[in-house]
């Protein structure tokens, strides 16, 4: 008998060939039978009161077929809050909000139309930092807070800008930092950024004169898209159907709700067309959700022996004019907020404020970048100030098995190990020792990181596995292929639960939420665990229902049979069989008669034993598995320009199982490297009117072929998980995590100077180094 | 707006057209052509997803006027892979893994033929100044370079 092995082999993608030769359908590739086309109005303010649209000009203008102002789309939407409407009404909240929207035969048309479009406004006082949003006098960016609906595990607080105030209290942390010998105390600071996905945000939207909504979307969760368009519309969910087919990147941006309501609404304006909304890449920035800003606190309490004994820290998310998933990245960040550490007194404020900037979403990582950002800096900093080393510092405060977090959950015996990944980075990255000498400062820095996927505590996900009549399989599952490859990794599942070639496995390669398995959302690394589990299922299901028939057809029981090569058969008579073809619509006795039916297996996961965290203290069980891992980074820093040369990026994760190295090679490069773009040269940059200045490619940087590291090193420790698929944890987040800490410490390493502010741009690391005195 | 007669050929079929002055070859391809597997982005030539060959030169298609392409030869992604035969370079793409969500994936692709026609042996420097004028937000380019890298040395044997 053949051995498959699929799993753990660095299995080339399913979705490649049509990848590379430009057959894969993207959403702004599509084309429907007399669809028009949309343009938008946007706020040239960043607050400003609406008095009046007057859109009787663009009307005129042939071509025209529908518009659509605030006033005809008052819906309010959102996946944790609901304070967005499609369109500004009554109010805009940021530079580059839409105001109104324009559906026309042609996009120049439309264009065209918009220009005629008149809105008075009338300016109100604007904020741009979220601690000056924090301050009683601030100007109110929503004041209906206490009205919307809202999540049951997120607190807004009516009457202030605080969209969400998450609270952690374990232990006692005044107790604790008196019994410190040392308390340090920093600040750090990010600004917002964009996901910057090479495919803009894009949707078709087509409301039927007879009340069917049909979507096509750019979107991560076909489902979540569906719930939450139901939900505005009241709509029942049978009467809308979501198709995602390929996704030109997602990284966060496009989980949940963003344009597809708008689409929708214009649609039945303009008599049931189809509209298609195409983001240009300057609406991407300025319109577009993005990442939120984060100022971080973290005050740190240790005895001389290196043991943190308390720390207390305020994380404040800048998430600009609406929530959308900015609550609960600041809900996520608090729970984990002590990153990978066992710290017995800890205190935690992680606060979602609104600002007059661009809206904050989900960015892969949701948060914990940001907020390793500040503990990962923390701890050189702790350990520089007790004199000691920083990797004996994370090692003497690792979270391992047995210990309790902040949210006083007890780290089971398989839940990954830090250490191993803190101990295989400083090995790979030749720590304790000088860099080799260059012409220019090098140093070398680590930093450690966690995280879990950041969802309710009840997601569930399913999958549907259907045999064929000749034995080949068709996988259909709700997570969409955005990019991360999970896909593949479920035919090599299946391939190997089946014992068949890899290339009788296919996975259907659009979502479509009539047809397709529910699964909660393409997000939070928790596709290979939750999905993945689900697909075990599903197949399991398939092989007891082959069992079945074929146990009939042989007269055996069912647990004398086995499934193997594209048969089932008598385990100990191989011979003794019959072809999966032969069961697959149904059996067929000798004499004729058909028995049972087709074959389709159904599996589905839900996360198990998760809790509601309590609002004053934050104790429970919110994660579903944690992926444990470290980054080191080797640079060169220029004295003369600020330059920052990353030589070397070293990753390890303890990811359970590798179901597919290549794959997960792929994700360690490529987060890295987003992850440097974010650690040295992304930042939103506005004027004092709240005008984003670098709303285009030229002057928004991401890392281009020639900006990569000179040499990465992925490492996979494999300490399975138990309720895992095969022990596989995710690790898409993961894998950017805690590269922008390691690149700042490493410049510590090389040229003895701190940075607290990302970006780490030349002028910046020149500046630090010229106050320091220049040497 | 003027309209304009052009003849050109693309992967190696003849048309016949009559343009907008202002219409790009990246819309002409796109809208006009059904020709999707090249990418619009950005349409200000930052991003690069739009890279077709003119005349055997990678061009940024949105930067290109359609009457531009008069009495010329324009190769897609649809005109790389040969009667149902992808070729050593999508080949190596396909087993380094360089392809993630393949928004990309195109441009990269037709930039790379282009630089293996010019310099069958490039350098990994001589890569990456290459394909540095296309962004991709996935990979972080690694695989794209070894995969190019690849099919240069398989194109010695």
């Amino acid at each position: 008998m053949k051995k498959y092995s699929y799993v753990g082999k660095g299995v080339p993608r399913i979705d490649a060939f049509e990848k590379i030769t430009g057959t894969a359908q993207f959403t702004t590739d599509l084309k429907l039978p007399g669809m028009l086309y949309t343009k938008l109005v946007k706020s040239p303010h960043p607050h400003a009161r609406i008095l009046k649209i007057d859109t009787s000009e663009a009307e005129k203008v042939p071509g025209v077929r529908a518009i659509l102002t605030g006033e005809d789309a008052p819906y309010k939407l959102g996946i944790y809050i609901c304070d967005k409407e499609p369109l500004a009404r009554g109010k805009v909240r940021y530079v580059g909000e839409a105001v109104v929207a324009v559906a026309a035969d042609t996009e120049e048309i439309a264009e065209q139309a918009v220009e005629l479009i008149k809105v008075e406004y009338d300016e109100l006082p604007a904020i741009f930092d979220q601690r000056e949003a924090l301050k009683p006098d601030a100007p109110l960016v929503h004041e209906e807070l206490g009205k919307y609906r809202r999540a049951p595990f997120i607190f807004p607080q009516p009457s202030t800008n605080i969209a969400n105030h998450f609270k952690i209290r374990k232990g006692d942390v005044e107790k604790g930092f008196a019994e410190a010998d040392v308390i340090v105390e920093n600040e750090f600071n990010q600004p917002q950024i964009h996901h910057v996905q090479m495919e803009t945000h894009s949707c078709i939207g087509q409301w039927l004169p007879n009340g069917q909504i049909n979507v096509w979307t750019s979107a991560q969760s076909p489902f979540a898209v569906r719930d939450l368009l139901s939900i505005a519309l009241d709509i029942p969910r049978n009467k809308i159907d979501v198709t995602v087919p390929y996704v030109g990147g997602g990284f966060g941006g496009k989980a949940g709700i963003h344009w597809e309501p708008l689409v929708v609404l214009l649609s039945r304006k303009a008599g049931g067309r189809p509209v298609k909304l195409v983001m240009t890449r300057e609406e991407q920035f300025n319109t577009v959700a993005v990442r939120q800003g984060l100022y971080a606190r973290v005050k740190t309490g240790v005895k001389r022996d290196g043991r943190i004994t308390a720390q207390e820290l305020e994380y404040l998310w800048d998430s600009g004019a609406y929530a959308d998933y900015a609550v609960n990245v600041g809900r996520a960040s608090g729970y984990s907020c002590t990153g990978p550490y066992e710290i017995p007194n800890v205190k935690c404020d992680s606060l979602t404020v609104y600002t007059n900037h661009p809206y904050g979403t989900a960015y892969r990582g949701f948060g914990h970048p940001e907020f390793h950002w500040a503990t990962e800096r923390q701890m050189d900093l702790v350990a520089r100030e007790i004199g000691m080393d920083p990797l004996e510092f994370r090692l003497k405060n690792a979270a391992l098995p047995g210990c309790i977090t902040a949210t006083g959950e007890k780290l089971a015996e398989d839940a990954g190990r830090v250490d191993e990944c803190i101990k295989a980075v400083t090995k790979e990255i030749g720590w304790g020792k000088k860099s080799k000498k260059g012409k220019k400062p090098r140093g070398k820095g680590i930093a450690a990181l966690w995280k879990a996927p950041a969802m309710p505590s009840f997601t569930s996900s399913s999958a549907i596995a259907k045999l064929n009549e000749d034995g080949t399989v068709i996988l259909s599952i709700g997570l969409t292929e955005i990019g991360q490859g999970t896909p593949t990794a479920f035919a090599q599942m299946v391939a190997e639960e089946l014992q068949i070639p890899i290339e009788k496995v296919k996975v259907v390669n659009r979502r479509e939420t009539d047809y397709s398995p529910y699964s909660w959302q393409t997000v939070a690394s928790r596709g290979t665990p939750m999905d993945g589990n689900a697909v075990l299922r599903a197949v399991e299901d398939l092989k007891r229902q082959v069992k079945a028939t074929a146990a009939q057809l042989l007269g055996m029981p069912e647990n004398a049979l086995t499934i193997a090569d594209g048969r089932v058969f008598v385990a100990r008579e191989p011979e003794r069989g019959l072809s999966l073809s032969q069961v697959a619509t149904c059996g067929i006795l000798p004499d004729g008669r058909g028995i049972r039916g087709p074959i389709l297996g159904y599996g589905y996961y839900t996360a198990e034993g998760l809790t509601n965290l309590d609002p004053e203290t934050g104790q429970g069980l919110p994660a579903l598995v944690w992926t444990f891992g470290a980054q080191g980074a080797e640079v060169e820093v220029d004295p003369e320009t600020g330059e920052v040369r990353v030589l070397k990026v070293v990753t390890a994760l303890d990811l359970g199982k590798a179901l597919n190295p290549l794959l997960v090679k792929g994700q360690i490069y490529g987060g890295t490297v987003q992850a440097l773009g974010q650690a040295l040269m992304e930042e939103f940059i506005f004027d004092e009117k709240g005008r984003l200045l670098n709303n285009n490619l030229t002057d928004y940087k991401i890392p281009r072929a020639p900006d990569i590291p000179d040499k990465f090193v992925p490492i996979m420790i494999e300490n399975p998980q138990r309720n895992c698929p095969y022990g596989a944890r995710g690790i898409g987040e993961q894998v950017t995590m805690s590269v922008q800490p390691a690149v700042a410490n490493a410049i510590y390493d090389a040229i003895g100077v701190d940075i607290y502010d990302l970006p780490m741009t030349r002028e910046k690391v020149w500046k630090a180094f010229m106050k320091k005195g220049g040497r | 707006m003027s309209r304009h007669k052009i003849s050109f050929s693309v992967n190696g079929e003849r048309y016949e057209l009559e343009v907008e002055a202002n219409q790009t070859l990246l819309r002409l391809l796109r809208e006009d052509l059904g020709m999707t597997g090249t990418k619009c982005a950005c349409e200000r030539g930052d991003c690069g997803t739009c890279t077709v060959l003119l005349d055997g030169e990678p061009v940024k298609s949105c930067l290109v006027l359609a009457v531009e392409a008069d009495g010329r030869g324009v190769t897609t992604i649809e005109g790389i892979s040969k009667g149902g035969e992808i070729t050593p370079l999508q080949r190596a793409f396909i087993e380094h893994g360089a392809v993630q969500c393949g928004f990309c994936t195109p441009a990269f692709i037709v930039a790379g033929e282009a630089l293996l026609k010019r310099n069958p042996h490039p350098t990994e420097e001589e890569v990456k100044e290459a394909i540095g004028g296309i962004l991709c937000r996935c990979t972080g380019y690694r695989q794209i370079i070894d995969a190019i890298m690849d099919a240069s040395k398989k194109g010695e044997k």
